[in-house]
């Protein structure tokens, strides 16, 4: 019955959205108010109806209807409540409908603003908003549906479909199979959304630039409306960027965060261009530069957006993510390659009117490192690119598959973050303009000084590593010209206004939110930095079996076994959990307990480590294996992570910058755009 | 009027500069790859494929796909060796589907003796889904002994998400 409802629904939801299309169209030919406010009406609806389907798919799951296909799929009876919920988006087309669900609210927001000085641009948001929502709900109508069920047939057999054929009785398991054990960790819960929420936001920056090619209203108009949108996307996606690999370490048990799967690259490369276009935006909001580049990247987000969809659902490419196997590839495909032509076409079609405002002078102004930093971005995406499709093509032409491990981005990537990690720093000090090597060094000798005395301090404490003190060299330099940055911001406003220390600070942040939002972003990714130099370069590792009382030892830590409980917990799962001590430089720390869960409904077991961590380092013990009582003993792995935890803390700092950033004016710009637009700064040229 | 003629002369030679400087990046993003390719690239291979090519294989780094023989697992917990045969399977995605999908293709790969074989020794923990007709991908180098010497083991058990009908089920 609930599923009936459900599917219904869809249905609905799929003709009011292919309705939305046709009425939008039809508003711009006839030029007709009334059927835009149509088209508006239809893609608002779309909302309550898509949440009514998840509803529906939500309730399925909570009462186990293990008759639903999906449902047996993905819950079973010994989950708790949370996780059945959850399960939503723990299966393909479970997680089609929550894409489709985000989409719909998103879209939906934007079309409930103030529409007044923006009315040409309406219909054409509503109507790639709508298009790509279609495009979703098609995937889940006629090859996802999450509604089928089983069904015996009168002969006897078990059939999988939406409705019964003619005298079949429906087929009810007893159980469910249970989601995969690997997803029940709360980072997996909230991981995937916040990536569907980065990859969804992504679309809207998108609809406004087609709106604005288009219309041939291309000033900076639509970034500042999308300024917001494209923060908010980028601070979901690198939520779930953070998340995923926090998932990663806790729970695959092989010590590493990120191991350049298909998958994760699949998430990453929307997140590189996306950055691209968050700094190379501001270009053109300032200097009117950049127009045609601008376009070009946030064409290539949202295509990348699809694909990286298309990679985590269509399991084309073998990964740890691709948990299901599926035929909506070529659909996707084809939706990709339709939605690049037509965009690739309007760019074409308007490239002269996208001309530049002015030029650029100097190879040290902000701007010129700004293009800097987007070519960088992008030299980065085509080694993730390539790497990750290169076993296709070379598959395709040479009918050899070859792939490329980790050991390739790591070598080509490299390079480009150290160059990029070096541009952050100078970047904030350079002016708008005109820079030369004099301004420039002026404002860096201090920092640069500071931070030769950290790698000194480094090399003197026994590093010797010379990529890793060239890293500190890096990190320290930013991380200096960055509280320097604020330290003469705050003594100039406090020499202005002689507040007080803290207020100065936060009446300069308040001020210039966006700048100072963006030197704390700045700031997490540094610290960031600074962990994955840890454990990339100073990862050790040791293992061995031993028996009660006997221990390991790695670098100053010793890891003793005391003992090896093994039960049955009430969700489902056996445990075998070992304690052991560890102790550094001979003095006790604590008692971790690494354990292995069996899944009895998967028989799938996991291997959760036991984790002892500070701000220096991570111990990272892993039960391995054991014997029947009274033989050999049980099997460590042991991990020494150095500076891995600064990733996570640079991780938190980065998301404070986001909002800091992000945060909503009080007063969303009263002044007319023509009139802001005449007290541009005089660098500008006056083309307008 | 001289000020309009200066822009236009620097921007033409700015120009250059940034066109260098362009290509400057560009080249090193090419080099970038070009090099990490050669040393990083892994031949993916079938176990038939991988006989039938021994002699000219060399020392490069190869990725083999095959099913897990169950009964030829051997691991020694105090040492961290394991031991197993792994059985051919097809590496074509449509090949494997016209067979009947992925687990049908491991099951026959094990039960038929006729089906190309690798031993493979690997040092390590033993993965959680090391098991018997499991598909195993393993990433490393041929031994002159005719071994093939793991440095990296994936292991991936197809059944649960494949099989579409429920085998407990009741009828209600």
């Amino acid at each position: 019955m609930l599923a009936n409802i459900g599917f219904g629904v869809l249905v609905v939801s799929f003709i009011t959205s292919l309705y939305g299309i046709i009425a939008s169209i039809i508003g711009v030919r006839k030029n007709s108010l009334a059927w835009v406010e149509s088209a508006r009406k239809a893609m608002q609806i779309t909302f309550p109806l898509i949440t009514i389907v998840a509803l529906a798919i939500i309730l399925l799951l909570v009462t186990g209807q293990y008759q639903v296909q999906y449902v047996y799929n993905v819950t079973s009876s010994t989950m708790p409540l949370y996780l059945k919920i959850t399960a939503l988006w723990g299966g393909q087309s479970g997680s089609l409908v929550f894409w489709a669900w985000l989409m719909s609210a998103f879209t939906t927001a934007v079309t409930l603003r103030k529409w007044e000085r923006d009315r040409e641009f309406l219909p054409w948001v509503i109507l790639v908003g709508l298009v790509t929502l279609t495009f979703f709900l098609s995937l889940i109508l006629f090859f996802e549906n999450p509604f089928v069920r089983f069904w015996v047939t009168a002969a006897g057999n078990q059939v999988i479909s939406m409705f019964p054929p003619a005298g079949a009785a429906p087929l009810i398991p007893a159980d469910g199979r249970g989601l995969n054990p690997l997803l029940r960790h709360p980072g997996m819960i909230i991981h995937p959304p916040m990536l569907y929420l980065g990859f969804v936001s992504f679309v809207i920056p998108y609809a406004f630039a087609v709106a604005a090619l288009v219309t041939g209203r291309t000033d900076d108009r639509w970034i500042r409306i999308t300024r917001r949108w494209t923060l908010v996307a980028w601070l979901f996606l690198s939520l779930g960027l953070v998340l995923g690999s926090r998932w990663a370490y806790d729970v695959l048990g092989w010590g590493g965060y990120w191991a350049w799967d298909p998958v994760e690259n699949a998430a990453f490369m929307p997140w590189l261009t996306g950055t691209a276009f968050l700094h190379s935006v501001m270009i053109q909001e300032k200097r009117g530069l950049f127009k045609r580049w601008n376009m070009i990247l946030i064409i290539l987000t949202y295509a990348l957006v699809i694909f990286g969809t298309f990679l985590t659902r269509s399991g084309v490419l073998s990964s740890v993510h691709s948990f299901a196997q599926s035929a909506i590839g070529p659909m996707f495909f084809g939706f990709i390659a339709l939605s690049m032509i037509f965009s690739v076409w309007l760019l074409i079609w308007r490239w002269q009117i996208l001309h530049a405002e002015g030029n650029m002078h100097s190879l040290l102004s902000r701007e010129a490192l700004f293009l800097l930093n987007n070519l960088l971005f992008m030299g980065i995406l085509v080694v993730v690119f390539w790497g990750t499709v290169f076993p296709l093509i070379s598959e395709l032409f040479t009918g050899q598959k070859v792939t490329v491990g980790p050991a390739f981005y790591e070598r080509s990537t490299g390079p480009l973050f150290a160059a990029l990690l070096l541009l952050m720093g100078i970047a904030p000090l350079s002016a708008w303009g005109h820079s030369t090597v004099k301004t420039l060094g002026k404002a860096l000798w201090k920092p640069a000084l500071a931070a030769l005395a950290v790698v000194i301090a480094a090399f003197a404490g026994g590093i010797r590593n010379g990529w890793a003190l060239f890293g500190f060299l890096l990190v320290s330099l930013v991380i200096f010209i960055t509280l320097f940055e604020y330290f003469r911001g705050v003594t100039a406003r406090r020499r202005r206004t002689g507040e007080g220390w803290l207020a100065a600070l936060f009446n300069l942040m308040a001020r210039n939110r966006r700048r100072y939002g963006g030197y704390i972003i700045h700031l997490g990714v540094v610290l960031m930095a600074l962990g994955i130099i840890g454990i990339e370069m100073f990862q050790t590792e040791t293992q061995g079996t031993i028996p009660p009382g006997g221990s390991l030892r790695l670098g100053r830590y010793e890891v003793t076994f005391t003992r090896l409980d093994i039960f049955d917990a009430n969700d489902g799962r056996n445990v075998a959990r070992a304690t052991v001590l560890v102790s550094k430089d001979g003095r006790m720390v604590g008692e971790l307990h690494p354990r292995r869960d069996l899944y009895f409904d998967s028989m799938q077991p996991m291997t959760i480590p036991g984790v002892r961590s500070t701000i220096e380092d991570d111990l990272y013990v892993l039960l391995v294996d054991w014997q029947p009582i009274s033989s050999t003993g049980v099997t460590f792995k042991v991990f020494h992570n150095p500076l891995i935890n600064w990733l996570w803390i640079g991780g938190f700092v980065f998301i404070l910058g986001m909002l800091v950033a992000a945060w909503p004016d009080k007063d969303p710009q009263p002044v007319p755009v023509a009139v802001r637009r005449g007290q541009a700064i005089p660098s500008r040229s006056s083309g307008d | 009027m001289n000020d309009s003629q200066s822009t236009a002369r620097t921007s033409s030679g700015s120009r250059v500069k940034f066109l260098i400087g362009g290509l400057l990046i560009v080249a090193a993003v090419v080099y970038l790859i070009a090099s990490s390719m050669q040393a990083s690239a892994q031949y993916f291979m079938t176990v038939a494929e991988l006989e039938e090519k021994v002699a000219e294989i060399g020392d490069r780094e190869l990725r083999i796909s095959g099913a897990v023989i169950g009964d030829s697992i051997q691991y020694d917990p105090s040492t961290l060796r394991l031991e197993f045969v792994i059985a051919h399977i097809p590496g074509d995605q449509k090949e494997i589907t016209a067979q009947g999908g992925l687990a049908a293709v491991l099951h026959t790969a094990v039960n038929d003796p006729s089906q190309p074989r690798l031993k493979v020794v690997y040092t390590g923990v033993m993965p959680d889904l090391m098991r018997n007709e499991a598909q195993a991908i393993v990433t490393g180098r041929m031994g002159q002994d005719g071994v093939f010497y793991a440095e990296e083991l994936l292991l991936k058990c197809p059944t649960r998400y494949e099989e579409a009908v429920p085998d407990q089920a009741m009828d209600g």
